[in-house]
């Protein structure tokens, strides 16, 4: 078989608190395979940053393995990792927030290509700066406008253009568009899976909107509190959602119709602490199908169809 | 009679930078019933947020300006009253909260002293030991174990922080809640929860809202009224019913609801609106949408439509603007 691109294995970052250990990433396995995305969805709050984050080891991870092409990255030094950084690139939320407002459009592309010194003449690098923007469908007279200037889905263009500067293999997207609306959301999306198909990109992408991961990931994670709670390819997530939690997402998503308009169903119960968290099941405490199986320790992922694992009590087969 | 706690007239707005002039509003009028809840929507650069930073009169220094208009709050015209009687209005009549939430929150106050600080300013009254009672209140409100009260901003996922700013809005029981985009960093579920807040506040306090969003979910959950802005200007307004259920509607709305990506089926592409919405430096004379829209006539390049409306539906559209004008609400056939 062949390797993932992407793969961590028992993944975790805590990060040490006032009142205790926060378990931002707590235990989580993924796979990514090469051409790929992988979506992963859930709570506010749940780590999807943080293991964002840790994957291309812009935060060190506290225990755990990330492997890329099936070595080790954790254990490369500055200059590997330094090389490693060409092909792993970060997509952020806010275009606006992650882009200098003193550089211009081509001074932003170009920032990567000079720091890298992968091109030095001035001419190669501009050039090289056109042919992004034209991959990303930036206007080529925009090259000297600021970002501020712009609207959310050009400067999104930017972010985009920029991180494909170095010709990356894997690209962590971080919300790279929920802060655009319906339209101008569609226009990035297809664009990122273009470009997917031209450059065979690989790309962890991670939203809070499943309406938006489910037209562009092959496979989905869901995550709760720091760990991974259901896993499948994406028309199997969709049509056999397993897990609670990811039932509850689905069932919450608002329909632009009146004839959904109903009583606000809000999950019940009190939501649980990442600091220092008890052993068993986090969304116990919110689970409509809570049992006393659900405090005991040990669970984890099963698979209870081709391709597709949840980590309930539910289908805990295994004993525990 | 209905009360209208909002009512904006004929508002034109222009940001002048260093070699533009850009028209942001150009003409917007809008009104908020007391209790009732507005949803305004309308693609990126449309003026949603100008429209709400005009009402808080916080455009930003000598680069946004109010040219012509006027803004009632419960009768009062805000655009008449010095910056000290605003200050008084803004955090206890009026509250906005912010699309970036690092605009309203201190990087260097943990959150609970932040919403402790904002309940003892619009509760006096209230002891040391109620206000920390009603922090820990507020943030399990909004999903975040109250225990994490002692952390700061950088600590907090970006929903998170969004989150506490709701917190903090909803502390100051305004009568005016201006919420831009408040719920997008959000998941479904902790939003609806967030919602289901709003919606609280709403019937206790008859709180008015104006709550901005690109999700037409959203709005068809919580809004008692839309308003459709594009270019500067509302194109299309009514009630949730004439917006989502009568069949007439400006050609930008249905271009617009055809571009939310269906959850129950499958398509490999999306079908973003075609063309871009015009330059705000530089406007076309006629109807702003005419560029991208498929009924375009003639006219709509050259004369600016003027508003049809019947009952509580407006819509600027010359498809609507013949002797005929908008059809009685039963009748269903689509445009
Ligand atoms: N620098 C930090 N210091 C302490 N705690 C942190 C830090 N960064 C994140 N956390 C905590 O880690 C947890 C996960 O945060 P993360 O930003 O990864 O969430 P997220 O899933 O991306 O949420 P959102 O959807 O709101 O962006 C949260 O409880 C957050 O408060
Ligand atoms: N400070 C500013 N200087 C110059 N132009 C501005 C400024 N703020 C906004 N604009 C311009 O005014 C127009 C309206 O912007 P506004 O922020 O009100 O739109 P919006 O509807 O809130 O969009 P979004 O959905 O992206 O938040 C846009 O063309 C924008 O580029
Ligand atoms: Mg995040
Ligand atoms: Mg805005």
């Amino acid at each position: 078989m062949d390797v993932p691109l992407i793969q961590t294995k028992n993944l975790k970052k805590y990060f040490n608190n006032k009142t205790g250990s926060l378990h931002a990433v707590d235990g989580v396995n993924i796979s990514i395979n090469e051409g790929e995305t992988l979506g992963v969805v859930g709570e506010s709050g749940c780590g999807k940053s943080t293991l964002g984050r840790v994957v291309l080891r812009l935060l060190e991870p506290t225990d755990g393995e990330v492997l890329f092409a099936g070595e080790s990255i954790l254990s490369y030094n500055r200059k590997k990792m330094k090389d490693m950084r060409k092909q792993m690139q970060i997509i952020f939320q806010d275009p606006f927030a992650s882009l200098n407002p003193r550089m211009t459009l081509s001074e932003i592309i170009a920032e990567p290509i000079k720091v890298c010194k992968v091109l030095t003449k001035k001419k190669d690098i501009l050039e090289r700066v056109f042919e992004l923007m034209k991959t990303v469908g930036l206007a080529e007279r925009f090259v000297n406008t600021y970002p501020h200037e712009l609207d959310g889905g050009r400067r999104q263009r930017i972010g985009v253009a920029r991180a494909l500067a170095l010709n990356p293999q894997f690209i962590v997207c971080d919300e790279p568009v929920s802060a655009l609306d319906v339209s101008i959301q569609a226009q990035i999306l297809n664009l990122m899976m273009d470009l997917q198909d031209s450059l065979g990109l690989t790309y962890m992408f991670i939203s809070h909107d499943l309406s938006v991961v489910k037209h562009i990931s092959a496979h989905i994670a869901v995550m709760y509190l720091g760990q991974c709670v259901e896993m499948a390819a994406t028309d199997q997530l969709f049509e056999n959602p397993s897990h609670p939690y990811t039932r509850a997402l689905l069932d919450a998503i608002p329909i632009p119709s009146l004839k959904h308009r109903k009583e606000i169903n809000v999950i019940q119960g009190e939501v649980t602490s990442p600091i220092n968290p008890k052993p068993g099941c986090r969304f116990a405490p919110r689970c409509p199908q809570v049992s006393s199986d659900c405090l005991l320790p040990g669970l984890s992922l099963q698979e209870i169809e081709p391709d597709h694992f949840v980590a309930c009590t539910l289908y805990q087969e295994q004993e525990r | 009679m209905r009360q209208n706690l909002l009512e904006i007239k004929d508002l034109h707005v222009m940001y002048r930078t260093d070699d533009d002039q850009i028209y942001a509003l150009n003409g917007v009028n809008l009104k908020v019933e007391l209790g009732k809840t507005l949803g305004l929507v309308g693609e990126t650069g449309a003026g949603k947020t100008t429209t709400a930073l005009s009402i808080m009169r916080l455009l930003p220094d000598r680069v946004g300006f109010i040219q012509r208009g006027e803004i009632y709050l419960a009768g009062q015209n805000l655009l008449k009253l010095s910056e000290g009687e605003m200050r008084l209005l803004r955090g206890n009549e009026i509250s906005m909260i912010f699309q970036d939430p690092m605009t309203s929150l201190n990087p260097i106050h943990t959150v609970g002293k932040q919403i402790a600080e904002v309940l003892e300013l619009h509760n006096p009254e209230l002891k040391k030991g109620m206000i920390e009672a009603k922090v820990d209140e507020l943030m399990e409100m909004v999903g975040i174990p109250a225990d994490r009260k002692g952390e700061y901003p950088h600590q907090f996922s970006g929903g998170m922080k969004q989150r506490i700013v709701i917190a903090m809005a909803l502390a100051c029981n305004p009568k005016l809640l201006l919420a831009d985009e408040p719920t997008t960093a959000l998941d479904v579920t902790i939003q609806a929860q967030v919602l289901k807040m709003m919606n609280k506040l709403k019937e206790k306090l008859k709180t008015s809202m104006i709550l901005i969003t690109h999700d037409l979910g959203v709005v068809a959950q919580i809004c008692d009224a839309v308003a459709i802005m594009y270019a500067g200007e509302i194109i299309e307004m009514g009630t949730v019913e004439d917006i989502f259920n009568n069949q007439q509607h400006h050609p930008y709305t249905v271009a617009l609801f055809g571009s939310i990506p269906d959850m129950t089926q499958k398509t490999d592409r999306l079908n973003p609106i075609a063309g871009l919405m015009p330059d705000p430096a530089s406007l076309p004379p006629g109807c702003r949408f005419a560029e991208r829209c498929p009924h375009c006539l003639e006219i709509c390049r050259t004369t600016s439509p003027r508003v049809v409306s019947k009952q509580s539906h407006q819509i600027k559209c010359h498809l609507f603007t013949g002797a005929e004008g908008l059809r009685d609400q039963d009748q269903k056939t689509r445009i």
